[in-house]
C-alpha cells in the first residue's frame, strides 16, 4: 500500500540478480555455505509470510521441510521415479497437510499453537520412522542425481525469489491488509469483515508448500537420508531464531537475519559441535531481549531517531 | 415504530453454563431509529450487543436484519450483512496509523473498497468525526476520545445498516462528553439507526427515540426515554425496592 513498493522490488530483482553469481566466483567451502544460506533464505522469508504479522509462531517447519526430503528419498530409491516428481508432489502433499492443519489448529491462540505445532512435527517424525522401520524396511534412502551445489543454490535462488515475489504481492493486496489486521486483534478483524480462518489457512498452506519445496531441492546434496534426519526439530528453531533475528515484521527482514547467523552458526557447528544447543538457546535469549523487533527493528528504530534529531 | 423493522430480536436467550445472560429478549430497530439499551450494571446489554454482532451466538431465538437470519452466522458474515459496532473498551489496531484503523472498515466492509478509494474514503470518514488532522499519527499517541472517535470512523467506513454503539460515551471527561454527544446527535441527523446502549441518562434523553431496558438478562420495559425512565419497574431495577 506504500508508494515505495515499487522500489523495494526493483532492488530485490537486482539482489537475485547479484546472487545469480555467485557460483561463479567461488566453489567448494563458500559454495556450500551459500546454499545452506539460500535454503533458510526461501524457509525463514517463507515462514515470516505467515508468522509475521500474524504472530501465530508455528514450529511446523520442519514437518513440511522433512515431507520434502523423505519424498524424495522415497520416491527415488523405492520406486525409481526421476527428481522432478518428488520435486512437484511433495510440495502439494505438504501444502495439502497444512491446509488440514489449519482448518484444525488455527482456532488455537498463541502459546497453544505453538505447542501444537511443535507435537505434531515430532509425531509426524516418529510416525514416518516408524512406517520406515516396520513396512518398507529399514534400509536407507538413496537419492542419487547429477546435481551438483550450484544446481541446488540456483534452484533455491528461484524459490527464495519467488516467495519474495509472493510476499511482496500479498503485502500490497487484501489479504495481507488482513493478516496485519489479524495480528493486531482478531476480534476486530472479525468484526470488520474479515474471514479471519480463510486469511490464516491460505497463507500456513503457502509456507508449507514452500517449506517442502526447499526439502525436496535440498534432499539430494544428503546422498543418504533417514527419516530422522531430515525431520529436524532443530531446524523449525533456526528458521524462528533467523527470521525473529532479521525482524519479521518486513518483508526483507529475515534475509538480514539470515545471513550473519548462517555463518555463525556454522562456525559454532566446526568449533563447538558438542554444544551447539546451547548456543541456539542463548542466541534465542539474545533475540528477545536485545532485538525484540530483529535487525530491521532496531534500524528503523535508530533511523525514526535520527529523523526526530535533525527536524 | 413508526416503520418496518430493520433489525429484529425474537426471543433471544444466551446462556453460560446455568448462568443465563439474556433471557427471552424481544425487540425491533426500525430504520432511522435511535434505540437506547439500557439497565443496570450486569443486566446483559453488553451480551446483547455481542449477540447481535457475531461475537457470541445465542443459545435459542432469532436475530434478523430485513428478514435476513443472522443469528447462525459468523462475525465476519454479519459485519458484511451491515452491522457495525464499536467495543465496550475501545479497541484499535496499534500497529497500524489511524488512516489504515480506518481504511480496516473500508476494506472488508460490505462495499469493499480498496486501494485508492478506500484511503479516500477512510479520510471522509475520519473528517466526519474530526480527526482528520491526525490521519498519519500512530494510535498510541491518541487521547481517549481521539481514541473513541478513531473506532467509530471505523465503523462507519464499513457503511454499516445498523451501528451498534457500546458504551460509547463511557470514560469521557464531562467536555468531552459534550463533544461526543454532539457526534452522535449528528448520526442520528444524518438518519441513521443506531442501537447503543448507554449509562449517562442525559445522552439517553436527548438521543434516542425509544428504550429498551435490560435487567437480569430479560426485558423490563421498552417505550419512549421518558415513559420508561419513570416507570415504576425501572426505577425498582436501578434503585432497589424502597426507593420504587
Amino acid at each position: 500500500m506504500k508508494p515505495s513498493g515499487w522500489g523495494e522490488l526493483a532492488i530485490a530483482a537486482f539482489l537475485v540478480f547479484l546472487a545469480v553469481f555467485v557460483p561463479f566466483v567461488t566453489n567448494g567451502y563458500w559454495l556450500s555455505i551459500a546454499v545452506t544460506t539460500m535454503m533458510y533464505v526461501a524457509l525463514a522469508t517463507s515462514w515470516a509470510l505467515f508468522s509475521g504479522p500474524t504472530h501465530y509462531i508455528s514450529l511446523a517447519t520442519g514437518a513440511f521441510f522433512g515431507i520434502g526430503g523423505y519424498l524424495v528419498g522415497s520416491m527415488m530409491s523405492d520406486y525409481q521415479l526421476p527428481f522432478w516428481v518428488p520435486l512437484v508432489v511433495a510440495p502439494l502433499v505438504a501444502a495439502g497437510l497444512a491446509f488440514l492443519i489449519g482448518i484444525a489448529t488455527l482456532r488455537l491462540s498463541g502459546v497453544y499453537f505453538v505447542i501444537f505445532t511443535l507435537g505434531l512435527a515430532e509425531m509426524i517424525r516418529n510416525l514416518i520412522s516408524w512406517i520406515q522401520n516396520n513396512f518398507l524396511g529399514s534400509r536407507g534412502l538413496y537419492v542419487l542425481t547429477d546435481l551438483r551445489d550450484h544446481h541446488l543454490y540456483w534452484m533455491l535462488l528461484g524459490v527464495a525469489a519467488a516467495v519474495f515475489l509472493l510476499g511482496w504481492v500479498v503485502n500490497r493486496s487484501r489479504l495481507g491488509f488482513a493478516l496485519r489486521i489479524i495480528g493486531n486483534d482478531e476480534t476486530v478483524a472479525r468484526h470488520v469483515g474479515i474471514n479471519t480462518a480463510w486469511a490464516k489457512v491460505i497463507l500456513f498452506t503457502t509456507t508449507g508448500f514452500f517449506a517442502a519445496l526447499v526439502g525436496a531441492i535440498i534432499a539430494p546434496r544428503w546422498s543418504y537420508i533417514e527419516p530422522n534426519q531430515v525431520f529436524s526439530p532443530q531446524l523449525s528453531f533456526l528458521v524462528v531464531i533467523m527470521a525473529l533475528l532479521g525482524g519479521a515484521g518486513r518483508l526483507w527482514g529475515p534475509l538480514v537475519g539470515v545471513i550473519p547467523f548462517t555463518i555463525i552458526w556454522e562456525w559454532v557447528n566446526v568449533q563447538f559441535p558438542n554444544q551447539s544447543t546451547l548456543f541456539l538457546g542463548l542466541a534465542f535469549l539474545l533475540i528477545v531481549y536485545v532485538l525484540p523487533n530483529g535487525m530491521v527493528g532496531r534500524i528503523e528504530q535508530l533511523h525514526a531517531r535520527m529523523g526526530r534529531g535533525r527536524s | 415504530m413508526s416503520n418496518r423493522p430493520i433489525l429484529s430480536v425474537n426471543g433471544v436467550t444466551k446462556r453460560f453454563g446455568g448462568l443465563v445472560a439474556v433471557s427471552d429478549m424481544s425487540f425491533d430497530v426500525g430504520n432511522h431509529e435511535m434505540v437506547g439499551v439500557i439497565g443496570p450494571n450486569g443486566s446483559g446489554k453488553t451480551t446483547m450487543m455481542n449477540l447481535i454482532s457475531g461475537a457470541l451466538k445465542p443459545t435459542s431465538g432469532r436475530i434478523s436484519m430485513k428478514g435476513r437470519r443472522l443469528s447462525d452466522l459468523p462475525a465476519q458474515k454479519i459485519a458484511r450483512e451491515g452491522v457495525g459496532r464499536t467495543f465496550q473498551l475501545v479497541r484499535l489496531l496499534p500497529t497500524l496509523s489511524v488512516l489504515e484503523n480506518v481504511m480496516a472498515g473500508a476494506v472488508f466492509g460490505h462495499r469493499r473498497r480498496w486501494g485508492r478509494d478506500a484511503e479516500d474514503f477512510a479520510h471522509e470518514m475520519l473528517e466526519r468525526v474530526g480527526l482528520d488532522a491526525m490521519s498519519h499519527a500512530p494510535v498510541s499517541s491518541l487521547t481517549y476520545i481521539n481514541q473513541k472517535r478513531v473506532e467509530l470512523a471505523r465503523v462507519l467506513a464499513g457503511e454499516p445498516k445498523v451501528l451498534l454503539l457500546d458504551e460509547w460515551l463511557a470514560g469521557l471527561n464531562p467536555t468531552e462528553l459534550e463533544t461526543g454527544i454532539d457526534l452522535i446527535h449528528a448520526l442520528r441527523d444524518e438518519g441513521r439507526t443506531v442501537v447503543l446502549v448507554e449509562h449517562v441518562m442525559d445522552a439517553i434523553r436527548s438521543l434516542c427515540d425509544r428504550c429498551v431496558v435490560m435487567s437480569s438478562g430479560a426485558k423490563i420495559a421498552e417505550g419512549t426515554p421518558d415513559d420508561v425512565l419513570s416507570d415504576r419497574e425501572v426505577i425498582r431495577a436501578y434503585l432497589g425496592d424502597d426507593d420504587a
